[in-house]
């Protein structure tokens, strides 16, 4: 690289220069909030500390309490993953039915376009304190119309078998961002290809599995990854609806994290938790970035 | 005179199957709009029952059988709301942060997308592959070492943690801005060029007005993120009087969890600001998104 740099004309260094000088508040950026706190958390993640007094190297002994005797480890992961496995498909196939209705050529489908996504922008709290109300076991709107059809409707969030599919329902509320995004996807596929198959035969369910489906792969995959993460990621929910409960049923992991650092202040041990969310999302990342190639289509 | 029988039979077969088009494409927008009003009328029933909650009187709100609109709405609740919690405080909170993450995203992000849309120079491939595995990496691995970091320069209980990321570059909305000068012909930018623009004169002559859709997308995605955030506040700041609107109204749940009439109202208002950005920005905002093209 740097024989390049000799090999530049006096032009050709200049913009070289402009461009490092453009990308420098990324750079730094890059150092205080990715690079820093990544490499720190490696290191407290060995330590036993507590903010007040410094740090105590403790090898692996973090690692060793999480994967041995932790029962709270161990239910808070399984958790977040039934919420993952539970809310993640139901996202993304009715997030896929929703764009494509929504996709429709009908006049007027704007108005319903914003509706739908109006879920999707709200604050998690404003959701949250709304879904409690709406899912209250005596007076809510669920439960109510369950009673009209003659239903005893579930205790929803203060219900240790309900309260996690809760929260999983509330998510799925969200769907309308999943739509938006395969919107913007359904709208790149090229009209003539239609055309063409319209003109071969192939009847509408023939063109979705053979054109939209395979063209959408690359959206699906965009969205598998960041509801993926999104998912594991789940906290604000618990914080304000359930506090973990009712029995640790949705004490997800990040609200494990939370409480570890922030209320017990086990510093140390959070950076270990912490650093274990980063490496199984980032496996899962791989994982479906690996397989990728199996099942994403790319047109060139 | 065969021909003609047979022209005039297939133009006849012709007419009445465009009857029959425009009959089943009638029927079939009905069907569709029946849908989708009966699955919009479900999606917005948690919010059309927070605010005919937040029209009731104290003692309707747990009457059964519940009422769907309160027969005299009570207005006052909201006046009620207003006075009981800090809501008009904590929701200046609020804008105070997403107007100072706005000018940081405005400032950083064109600069940054500049750089790598328009310049060459060694390994900048390689950084923006970087800048890319950044948006994968979740912020909870931020919160311990920040925090240790803002301890020690005495930032806690300050509103800097919750502003100074956005002064150095969202890497989503730089991913997002680089795509989009990309579109820009270069041609615009040599034309400056030749009538005596430098390099920073040409970002804010031709590129940053023409940047506009991206930019509404920085604005309104900051506005979301910074007015729904959580987490990040509730360990970052201390005393109740710098609270966000989140932050906020999760804890007025746990001291006043009886007044759900007030509450509801309360929550209502939180979001209407956000409600109102997206009117105003949502035709912008599905055209910006597009624009990242999500190809490989």
């Amino acid at each position: 690289m740097l024989s390049s740099w000799r090999n530049m004309t006096t032009q050709e260094r200049q913009a070289a220069k402009t461009g490092y000088l453009a990308l420098s508040p990324w750079m730094i950026g890059f150092v205080i909030f990715y690079a820093f706190p990544i490499l720190a958390t490696v290191y407290f993640s060995m330590t036993q500390w507590t903010l007040v007094d410094p740090p105590v190297w403790v090898g692996l002994d973090n690692y060793a309490r999480m994967f041995t005797r932790d029962p709270l480890f161990v239910s808070s992961l399984k958790a977040t993953t039934l919420f993952v496995a539970l809310s993640l498909p139901l996202k993304l196939v009715l997030g896929l039915m929703l764009a494509l209705l929504l996709n429709l050529k009908v006049p007027g489908m704007n108005f319903f376009r914003t509706v739908f996504f109006i879920p999707a922008v709200i604050s998690g709290v404003a959701v949250s304190l709304m879904w409690i109300w709406f899912l209250n076991p005596d007076t809510g709107v669920v439960n109510t119309l369950l009673h009209y059809i003659g239903v005893q409707g579930p205790y929803w969030f203060w219900d240790r078998d309900w309260a996690l599919p809760s929260v999983a329902i509330m998510s799925i509320w969200k769907v309308g961002g999943a739509a938006i995004i395969y919107l913007a996807g359904l709208q790149n596929i090229p009209a003539h290809l239609y055309e063409a198959a319209e003109i071969d035969g192939a009847g509408k369910w023939r063109r979705f599995w053979r054109i939209t489906l395979p063209l959408l792969t690359p959206t699906l995959f965009f969205q598998l990854i960041i509801e993926l993460i999104d998912a594991f990621k789940i906290f604000t929910e618990a914080f304000v609806i359930t506090k973990g409960g009712p029995l640790k049923a949705t004490y997800f992991f990040l609200y494990y994290f939370y409480e570890e650092a922030f209320r017990n202040f086990n510093m140390g041990y959070a950076s270990a938790l912490a650093l274990f969310l980063l490496a199984v999302i980032m496996g899962c990342t791989v994982f479906v970035y690996r397989t990728s190639d199996r099942w994403v289509y790319y047109e060139n | 005179m065969k021909t003609d029988a047979r022209h005039f039979g297939i133009q006849r077969q012709l007419r009445r199957s465009a009857a029959q088009k425009r009959a089943r494409r009638v029927i079939g927008h009905a069907l569709v709009y029946a849908l989708m009003t009966a699955l919009a009328l479900l999606f917005m029933l948690p919010i059309f029952w927070m605010a005919s909650t937040s029209l009731k009187l104290p003692r309707e709100i747990f009457a059964w059988p519940p009422e769907w609109i309160p027969s005299t709405p009570q207005w006052g609740n909201y006046a009620e709301a207003f006075g009981k919690y800090p809501l008009a405080r904590y929701m200046l909170n609020s804008a105070i942060l997403v107007v100072a993450n706005v000018i940081g995203g405005l400032i950083s992000v064109p600069i940054i997308a500049y750089g790598f849309a328009r310049f060459d120079f060694p390994f900048k491939h390689v950084l923006f592959l970087l800048m890319l595995s950044t948006m994968m990496v979740p912020g909870h691995i931020k919160l311990i070492p920040m925090f240790w970091l803002y301890q020690k320069l005495e930032l806690i209980g300050t509103y800097w943690p919750l502003i100074l990321p956005a002064y150095f570059g969202n890497p989503f909305f730089v991913f997002l801005m680089t795509q989009f000068i990309r579109t820009i012909p270069r041609e615009l930018d040599d034309a400056a060029r030749i009538d005596g623009a430098g390099a920073w004169g040409i970002l804010y002559r031709i590129i940053i007005p023409l940047c506009r859709p991206a930019l509404t997308v920085v604005v309104v995605f900051t506005f979301v993120w910074v007015w729904n955030d959580f987490l990040e506040p509730i360990i970052f700041l201390r005393d109740w009087d710098s609270y966000p609107i989140s932050v906020g109204l999760a804890f007025f749940q746990g001291r006043y969890s009886v007044e759900w009439h007030l509450f509801m109202g309360a929550t209502l208002v939180s979001i209407i600001p956000i409600l109102v950005v997206y009117f105003f920005a949502q035709k912008h905002l599905i055209g910006g998104l597009a624009s990242i093209g999500i190809k490989g």
